[in-house]
């Protein structure tokens, strides 16, 4: 049922980098570095303002992909992989898309598993590409056959 | 402090945490707006088969990343890849590691992991940091 979702995309939702969201998501890893939370350390750092830690773009809106629906429970996180072309800036807007990239099923010890590729993007505000995710989710043969009632 | 280009391959990075606490997952899970209850109620991590609840994944590779953080005024992450591969639970004592893999004058590959007490990688993958 997700092979069909393979290649759709959602629309570009606006985001803000906002400082307070950043200061709460580095207290919560540990990481209240002042490269992050102080603003005279941003602006006097190689970035002239403060920054994120790569795993911040979790937090983002990356709008709906009309059609695809995840089962609430009984996903496995399989692996998560980010690409930057530079660190994001607090205070930024950063536009947020998604897009299903592949599905494929594999033989495993619970029966067949299915693994959804999703990748997600933060453009600027002239369209030039931030950060690129991608994830790969673990769908197993009981959660995919509860979906069909 | 050595600078991040002063170590050499085979050189590490390394931090032990303390025990994961339900306080730290519930932060984690305002933080980043993931609710899923088998991370932060009981009965729904065993309802889900759990022996208890387990830390989300993205707090463990949030954790990791922090290796990296004193080092941003000589360069920044621009690759990290990671591979779930155990769950984290409650009271787990945590360590973070990274070693130098690879070094090129644009930017330096690290393997990065993190270990429990037992010495079970819970999440393993790459980090590429690219230098100014």
């Amino acid at each position: 049922m997700y092979k069909d979702m393979i290649g759709k995309q959602s629309e570009k939702v606006k985001n803000v980098v906002e400082r307070g969201m950043v200061k709460r998501f580095v207290e919560s890893i540990g990481d209240s570095h002042p490269i992050y939370v102080d603003e005279e350390v941003g602006k006097h750092s190689r970035y002239g303002a403060n920054i994120t830690p790569p795993t911040f773009p979790r937090i983002f809106d990356y709008g709906v992909v009309e059609g695809l629906h995840l089962p609430k429970k009984g996903l496995i996180h399989g692996e998560q992989n980010y690409h930057f072309e530079r660190p994001l800036l607090v205070g930024e807007e950063v536009y947020c898309y998604t897009g299903v990239k592949d599905y494929y099923e594999k033989k495993g010890k619970n029966g067949l598993m299915g693994f959804l590729v999703t990748s997600r993007y933060g453009e600027d505000k002239n369209g030039n590409l931030i950060f690129t995710e991608e994830s790969i989710v673990i769908i197993n043969e009981a959660v995919r056959e509860a979906m069909k009632v | 402090m050595k600078q991040l280009v002063e170590l050499h391959t085979n050189d590490s990075l390394e931090v032990t945490l303390e025990p994961v606490s339900r306080m730290d997952l519930i932060k984690y899970s305002g933080a980043s707006g993931d609710f899923n209850p088998i991370h932060t109620v009981d009965e729904e991590a065993k309802k889900a088969g759990l022996p208890g609840i387990i830390a989300h994944g993205m707090w463990t590779m949030g954790n990791l990343s922090k290796l990296f953080t004193p080092y941003y005024e000589e360069g920044f992450i621009q690759d990290y890849q990671i591979r779930f591969s155990g769950m984290v639970f409650l009271q787990d004592v945590i360590t973070l590691k990274a070693e130098v893999e690879n070094i090129s004058d644009t930017f330096s590959d690290f393997k990065v992991k993190a270990v429990n007490q037992h010495g079970k990688e819970v999440i393993k993958g790459k980090i590429r940091f690219s230098k100014y």
